[in-house]
């Protein structure tokens, strides 16, 4: 085997084991959470029911499966952003706050604007959520790259802006006024802002979210703007030595990390709640990090991570139902996951592989740009 | 920190409050208002003081903390649950503060010993200490019907406490005058001590401070297991000392605004007290808007500190630098 195939399979052996990992402590936790029946083997059934449930739960039937790609949808979407953003140097925790202006913006354009055609109305729609969250998120890059405020701070200050500002917003200007509506949400956008189903209950979304994906995908590794990017992210020094304009690349590293959630607001606006509400978003934030930092901010790992996490949530449902165990085991597991991936010297130490190959690591590099230059004797 | 952005604070402070009184509407009394807005300002600044302080350890011996709101949610969890099963509040508030320790530990494994991005390390302890808490909490909490052991009990200072409009002052519950004590004493042990000094030569220049047979790894160990005790006592505040019971998500985010108010305040205990006071104001503002008729709608009074610590980490209001080696592992020989 040379040596770059042991890498790439090392890489993707880690993260499997660390989610087998999880699971199988998550299995203890929900031995322990489970009734007090006499004998082991009721211990092991229970375990085995729950995660069977969880299984059927999340791909059981075709409406199970239907909930799993719809709530993958914005996985994938918020991950990429994270990814983008790493890729950068960037750690963007904003993805919260920009998928919530990027929902805000596009329900205000789905429901005011009455008179278009679909085919212009409904990218209109999109393309709004992506310039709001593009916003969001470059505003926190430009500070970064102008005036050096971490991103990590900044991000996380314009969730709670845009967490006011909806909450001002929805309970103001864009608040559904019918008699009916006793919540702070905006009115159902017009038909031609709907994204068309795909099949009854599945809208066309996931059509987008593939080709975002592969567009993502080729613009970072097939593009100079791409290469420059993760240029700026691995060594910001490096890039500017070698002409990299590092300001204008790392705002548009967090521009499009924003964009991406954005359009993650977007497309729930437009495909599954019509309406933008406030607080319905919640959660996405860490979510995309873990799904980010599992799939070890690859495009395919990120797709696959989602899948993972979007079956999880889902199916959760179920076996809480069957067995009474909180859904929030699944916060658990996510946890435990994240903490091998993150210290992966966890998993090689249980499983006996092998130190990791130095390899440039992004993660590294963007939160920490001074480390070469400090240890580098 | 320099007498300037000191004073800047103090400035922002008193405008918040004179806003407050410029705004009320005529029916409300202008000393009602002076002693809310104090009251309040006080009340949420002390778990922002103590994740402040907390944070303050840990980054000036050089490990960057995103992981207050964790471990504060977390020891907010512990506290509870160590209160209401032994009924005795001094028991709830220990068992905070070595949950909070348990965390800032696992912050040092990771980030110290293992070398994991101090970032990512604060990344997921924060969801870690989430997920964990939402999942005990329905489990334990719930199933087992805990109730609460109730709120610890204010302590005044006689005549002091009477006073008016400053007599709030005076009568606090003892997380919030151990936050006011921890400031200096903080300030002490940082600036006036040996270990201070240690601290702070391991946080700027750690192979120096290694050279001069100081050991970074036990220093910064120790000092971001004290910052788990604080934020552990932090943690305390939101189920002793604000409500008896516990939330899913209760810090709400107050970690992450220490953070803010530590980098504000030039990571000295002074200053990062300060900002934390600024910080309780806006959101005495924000929380009593309504209550004082001032005619801006909250949500609007609500985003200024946010804003303001955006404004102020993009260097508007002069730089302040962090601990030089702030988010650098350190690699032993």
């Amino acid at each position: 085997m040379t040596q770059a195939v042991r890498a790439r399979l090392i890489g993707g052996l880690i993260p499997s084991l660390a989610i087998v990992t999880a699971l199988l402590i998550g299995g203890v936790i929900i031995w322990a959470s489970g009734p007090r029946i006499d004998g082991p083997w009721f211990g092991i059934w229970f375990v085995v029911e729950a995660y069977q449930a969880l299984i059927e739960g999340a791909f059981g039937s075709r409406a199970a499966t239907i909930d799993t790609v719809l709530r993958m949808v914005p996985y994938v979407f918020t991950g990429l952003a994270v990814m983008v953003g790493f890729r950068g140097g960037m750690f963007n925790i904003g993805a919260e706050g920009q998928l919530a202006v990027g929902a805000l913006a596009s329900a205000w354009v789905g429901f005011t604007v009455t008179s278009l055609p679909l085919v212009i109305h409904l990218p209109l729609v999109l393309l709004t959520g992506c310039l709001a969250g593009a916003i969001w998120g470059g505003i926190a890059g430009l500070l970064k790259a102008r005036t050096g405020a971490h991103e990590v701070i900044t991000t996380i200050m314009l969730n709670y802006v845009g967490g006011q500002l909806a909450a001002y917003l929805l309970n103001g200007v864009l608040r559904d006024r019918s008699p009916l509506n006793v919540i702070a949400q905006t009115p159902k956008v017009a038909e031609t802002a709907r994204l068309p189903d795909l099949v009854p209950g599945l809208h066309s979304g996931v059509i987008l979210v593939i080709g975002v994906a592969v567009l993502v995908w080729f613009v970072l590794w097939k593009t100079t703007t791409g290469f420059e990017l993760r240029m700026v992210g691995i060594n910001p020094d490096a890039a500017s030595y070698a002409g990299v304009n590092v300001v204008r690349r790392m705002t548009w590293a967090m521009g499009v990390s924003g964009m991406l959630a954005g359009l993650a607001g977007a497309v729930q606006v437009a495909g599954v709640n019509y309406r933008s509400t406030l607080g319905f978003n919640v959660g996405y934030g860490f979510d995309s990090i873990a799904i980010a930092l599992l799939g070890r901010n690859t495009v395919s790992g990120v797709v696959l991570s989602s899948i993972l996490f979007a079956a999880l949530r889902t199916g959760a449902t179920k076996l809480q139902f069957r067995t009474q165990i909180s859904t929030d085991i699944i916060s658990v597991i996510q946890a435990l996951v994240l903490l091998m991936i993150a210290a992966d010297q966890i998993i090689r130490w249980i499983y006996r592989i092998g130190p990791a190959q130095t390899e440039a690591d992004p993660v590294a590099a963007s939160t920490a740009p001074v480390a070469d230059s400090e240890s580098g004797r | 920190m320099t007498r300037g952005r000191f004073a800047f604070i103090i400035g922002c402070i008193g405008l918040l409050i004179g806003g407050a009184e410029v705004l009320r509407s005529p029916d409300v009394s202008a000393s009602i208002v002076a002693a809310s807005m104090l009251a309040t300002m006080l009340r949420f600044a002390t778990p922002l003081t103590l994740g402040a302080l907390a944070g303050l350890l840990c980054e000036r011996s050089g490990v960057a903390n995103i992981a207050i709101e964790g471990m504060m949610l977390s020891a907010a969890f512990g506290a509870f649950l160590g209160a209401a099963v032994t009924k005795s509040l001094l028991i709830g508030v220990l068992a905070g503060m070595a949950v909070g320790v348990a965390m800032a530990t696992l912050h040092a494994w990771l980030s110290v010993s293992l070398r994991v991005d101090q970032i990512v390390s604060g990344t997921v302890i924060n969801i870690m200490a989430a997920g964990i808490t939402g999942f005990l909490s329905t489990e334990v909490v719930r199933r087992q019907a805990l109730v609460g052991a109730g709120l610890l009990p204010a302590l005044r200072i006689p005549v002091l406490a009477d006073l008016p409009v400053v007599g709030p002052v005076f009568q606090q519950q003892p997380i919030a005058w151990m936050a006011l004590l921890l400031v200096p004493l903080t300030h002490l042990v940082i600036f006036h001590t040996p270990w201070g000094l240690r601290l702070r030569s391991v946080g700027e220049l750690p192979r120096a401070a290694h050279a001069a047979g100081i050991s970074v790894i036990r220093t910064r160990y120790t000092a971001v297991m004290i910052g788990g005790a604080i934020a552990g006592i932090g943690g305390a505040y939101f189920t002793l000392e604000s409500v008896p019971a516990f939330e899913p998500l209760m810090t709400n985010g107050r970690g992450f605004i220490a953070l803010a108010a530590l980098i504000f305040g030039g990571w000295t205990p002074a200053g990062a007290w300060a900002a934390s006071l600024l910080f309780g104001a806006a959101n005495a503002l924000h929380i009593n808007a309504q209550q004082f008729g001032i005619p801006v709608p909250a949500q609007i009074v609500g985003m200024f500190p946010y804003l303001l610590t955006i404004v102020i980490l993009a260097g508007v209001i002069g730089r302040v630098s962090p601990p030089a080696a702030v988010g650098t592992p350190y690699e032993a020989d």
